[in-house]
């Protein structure tokens, strides 16, 4: 399956809200005089729900060309929306939720009503909603897994274990108007006292005009599904091609503990790996917003923590163990199934034959019982050949002396939606995935805008400055470093090492606390800042990543995406060795002038490295590491087979 | 929008003097230019000014619109003087007795030019924002921004027409106090725009002032009561026998 995103050629939707025909209006995006800006107030901070496509739907909403105008309605309650799809004199409205109300029966409701409504605007929190919220599907990436009706039938389709109770499907719905999030600020503020003094019925009377009103921009140019875009995409011989879609993707990251030769692709001979993995993306019912804490940004940090404390204990282990973190795992498995379709056909480093074994970190935010589960799955395991016992029994023993414990499920479930899956699909391969539910997910906000710093209980003191808030010891971070202790110390004995060495691999808390912060809460900071480089085919300028979160998605593959810029460059400092090379030298990828070798083994960055104490100045250097990037698009567009 | 033009019953049939008038696209060249020299000068100064005093921001929009003002008389006056020397110059070149175009002509065809530019001017940026589905209030500003101001550059319109005609006519009658008048009456309708939002003390005064001038000029240009009746009786001989005057 692969998704599409359709963009319209800004890059997205903006929202204004206006008062229309003799209405007042709100507008986002129009030049300020002062007859305007009489008539229109523009709307900032607002986030659209864009268009998607997948081998057979659409799914997300758009507006008309011109945008969507439409008379202001605060929905009140469920009955209330009767005034909208049938009492009400003056359709179309322009519906404003409350975030308590965005939920499936009022927007499929809305949905049929397609003709009285004109958009959707839902008013962000403040803070999460403490039922939970989850406008994902409550089976995630169920036709792209492993189980299927050929494949543990009993199994498929979420049979036996509900993974995502809370998910509404909203996110993958079809919706032929605009629908907008909006912060909670001044702006709605205005927008709620607009609609009390003009639009408010009081006591059964028509309200007249002017009234207050909304115009929504958010169109877009792809529809139906991703054949028919391609095709449109694909038109020859015109004077002005014009792409109305690209796909998702963007690139996966990985690294090894033994330098491999990247150039030479296809099986190693003698090489036998075992694969760390790790998802970086996330997602949400609005575009360019996913906050992903318990969903990605936990099991990320913890393995680029366990990365980091395995990188002097390398020598001692007989494998060789690849990190890989796959971008676009919520949408179909982009990354991973892309990295399968490369190995099975001689374009990776590595072939299926050389993996060994399989250990994926998933969600692992601590609750306050520090469990955390090993889930394998039980029909490959039948397999005598397929040894999960010994990567379970390593990670127990990794586990002990730790504050946390790690147990099997005591049912025989299936695998959580994760990349292995995707590993299973090609052939069987020990694997087992960590994570902090036994059954169902306990993340009560997977893949929504409330998976956050606040979700994880990740509070800073509002005292502290952006320095010390940086250094400060949450719990989250301190059960984080436990649980990259236990998959460091899992990961050295599965490839080779021993039990005595394992005391030695320690997860650093220094590390943790900079990176939860980096990813939940600030991505600019004095610690991020100073990890930074410059690599002669990256762009530094291009990456922004402001006063605030990550943002998970993974976006169109033309644009490089935050979360993967930024686990290449931690990646490269956390495993890579620091090397007196020029910088010259250091961006072509070579230790001096006569070197051609190294680039196949290694991967070089110039870092911008601390700032020197009283000045502007930093301290830069090169970083040589073995992180590699390699496409994360599905092999769908390779293939260019769009109905599989 | 645009003004209903009151044709100027005098002796000389409006009408048919447009056609043998230069048209007023030169007049209004130059109400373009005073208004660009009287927007430069503006524009510096606010430039140059305290842009977080409100006070102080207010003086120079007043102290911009009375040089634009006293500007706009001078070009009048200028173009006057432009047309006298014309006039002059083809006096001497056609070996005629008398005025080939006469002043009158000439001075309600500046007028006209004036008012036009500056209608336009005062009108284009207020329909292209009207254009769109919002209207004025969201602020909670008055309903009625959109027809005030028709009705108020429709006025300026006309009384740009009356100031023309008085004042090329005191021009030539070296009437100072007349012309001293015409440059005040034009302030005063200025600055009653600084009145608003309250359209009441603005349109009533401006229509009364209107009214005023339109008398003035009518009669400075000749027209009576007694031309007035008969030409609205269609029986007034010279205006029919200039009619059939051949070409």
């Amino acid at each position: 399956m692969i998704f599409f995103t359709c963009l319209c050629s800004d890059g997205g939707g903006f929202s204004s809200i206006l008062s229309s025909f003799s209405k007042l209006f709100f507008i986002a995006g129009v030049s300020s005089n002062s007859v305007g800006n009489k008539i229109y107030i523009n709307l900032n901070e607002t986030f659209p729900c864009v268009r998607l496509l997948n081998a057979t739907h659409q799914i997300g909403c758009q507006s008309s060309f011109a945008g969507d105008v439409g008379v202001v309605h605060l929905l009140e309650s469920e009955e209330n929306l009767d005034w909208v799809l049938g009492s009400g004199p003056n359709p179309p409205y322009m519906v404003i939720l409350e975030s308590t109300l965005f939920t499936r029966p009022i927007m499929m409701k809305l949905k049929h009503g397609s003709q009285r409504v004109a958009g959707v605007v839902v008013v962000e929190p403040t803070t999460n909603p403490p039922d939970g919220f989850s406008p994902h599907t409550s089976c995630p990436n169920e036709n792209t897994g492993v189980y299927s009706e050929s494949y543990g039938p009993s199994y498929a389709h979420c049979n036996v274990t509900v993974w995502n109770p809370l998910g509404t499907g909203l996110s993958y719905e079809e919706f032929d108007f605009p629908i907008f999030s909006m912060k909670d600020s001044n702006d709605t503020e205005v927008l709620r006292r607009c609609y009390r003094e003009h639009n408010r019925a009081v006591n059964g009377s028509t309200p007249q005009y002017p009234l207050c009103a909304m115009q929504l921009f958010s169109h877009m140019s792809a529809v139906r599904d991703t054949a028919t875009c391609m095709r449109r995409s694909e038109i020859p011989f015109s004077l002005t091609p014009e792409e109305v879609c690209d796909p998702l993707g963007d690139e996966n990251v990985w690294a090894s503990t033994k330098p491999l030769n990247n150039t030479a692709k296809g099986h190693k001979e003698g090489e036998s790996v075992v694969i760390a993995a790790a998802k970086m993306d996330s997602r949400s019912f609005f575009f360019d917003v996913a906050p992903g804490a318990d969903g990605t940004a936990t099991g990320l940090v913890a393995l680029l923590a366990a990365a980091n404390a395995l990188r002097n204990a390398t020598a001692e282990l007989n494998r060789t163990i690849l990190y890989t973190f796959f971008h676009g795992e919520t949408f179909d498995y982009i990354g991973s199934s892309r990295m399968v379709y490369d190995m099975e056909n001689n374009q990776f480093a590595l072939d299926l034959d050389n993996v060994h074994s399989i250990l994926e970190v998933g969600q692992v935010a601590l609750g306050s019982n520090s469990r955390l589960w090993l889930h394998s799955d039980p029909v490959s395991r039948r397999n005598s050949s397929v040894n999960v016992e010994k990567l379970a029994s390593n990670l127990h023993l990794a586990a002990a002396g730790l504050n946390i414990s790690l147990e099997e499920p005591n049912v025989t479930q299936p695998l959580p939606p994760s990349s292995l899956q995707r590993f299973l699909r090609a052939r069987p391969i020990p694997g087992v995935v960590i994570e902090n539910h036994q059954a169902s997910f306990t993340n009560k906000y997977y893949q929504s805008i409330f998976d956050n710093a606040e979700s994880l209980q990740l509070n800073y003191s509002p005292n502290l400055t952006a320095e010390e808030q940086l250094e400060f010891v949450t719990d989250a971070a301190k059960n984080l470093t436990e649980v990259a202790t236990a998959v460091a110390r899992g990961l050295y004995l599965q490839a080779g090492g021993h039990p005595a060495g394992m005391n030695a691999v320690q997860a650093d808390s220094r590390l943790v606390r900079p990176m939860l912060y980096t990813f939940l809460v600030r991505g600019k900071n004095s610690w991020s800042e100073q990890l930074r480089g410059q690599s002669s085919d990256g762009d530094v300028s291009s990456f922004s990543s402001e006063d605030r979160p990550t943002n998970f998605y993974i976006g169109v593959h033309q644009q490089m995406s935050e979360p993967r810029f930024m686990v290449q460059t931690i990646l490269a400092n956390l495993t890579g060795t620091i090397v007196n090379v020029t910088k010259e030298n250091c961006q072509k990828q070579k230790e001096d002038e006569e070197d051609v070798r190294n680039k196949h083994l290694y991967y070089y960055q110039w870092v911008q490295g601390p700032l020197r104490p009283n000045s502007t100045e930093r301290d830069s250097f090169c970083v040589r590491s073995g992180v590699r990037r390699f496409a994360a698009k599905s092999p769908a567009f390779v293939l260019r087979e769009y109905t599989s | 929008l645009l003004a209903c033009f009151l044709a100027d019953p005098a002796p000389v049939s409006a009408g048919l003097g447009f056609l043998t008038t230069p048209d007023p696209g030169v007049p209004a060249f130059f109400w373009l230019v005073s208004l660009l020299l009287s927007s430069l000068v503006w524009f510096i100064s606010v430039q140059i000014s305290n842009k977080e005093s409100a006070a102080q921001q207010k003086g120079l929009l007043i102290f911009g619109v009375v040089l634009s003002v006293l500007l706009q008389e001078t070009f009048r006056f200028g173009y006057y003087k432009l047309l006298k020397k014309a006039n002059e110059g083809l006096l001497t070149l056609s070996q005629e007795e008398t005025m080939p175009i006469s002043i009158r002509q000439l001075a309600y065809v500046s007028g006209l030019g004036f008012g036009f530019m500056s209608g336009a001017f005062s009108v284009v940026n207020i329909l292209a924002d009207s254009a769109g589905p919002g209207t004025i209030g969201i602020h909670g500003d008055s309903q009625h921004y959109f027809l005030s101001s028709a009705f108020m550059t429709m006025a300026i319109i006309l009384l740009h027409m009356f100031w023309g005609v008085v004042f090329f006519d005191a021009c030539e009658k070296r009437c100072w106090w007349a012309v001293g008048l015409v440059v005040i009456v034009h302030l005063l309708v200025s600055c009653l725009t600084f009145q608003n939002p309250d359209y009441t003390a603005t349109l009533v005064p401006a229509y009364v002032i209107l009214f005023g001038m339109g008398v003035w000029a009518f009669y400075t240009a000749g027209g009576s009561l007694r031309n007035l009746k008969l030409c609205l009786t269609c029986k007034d001989k010279d205006f029919l026998l200039s009619n059939h005057r051949p070409r």
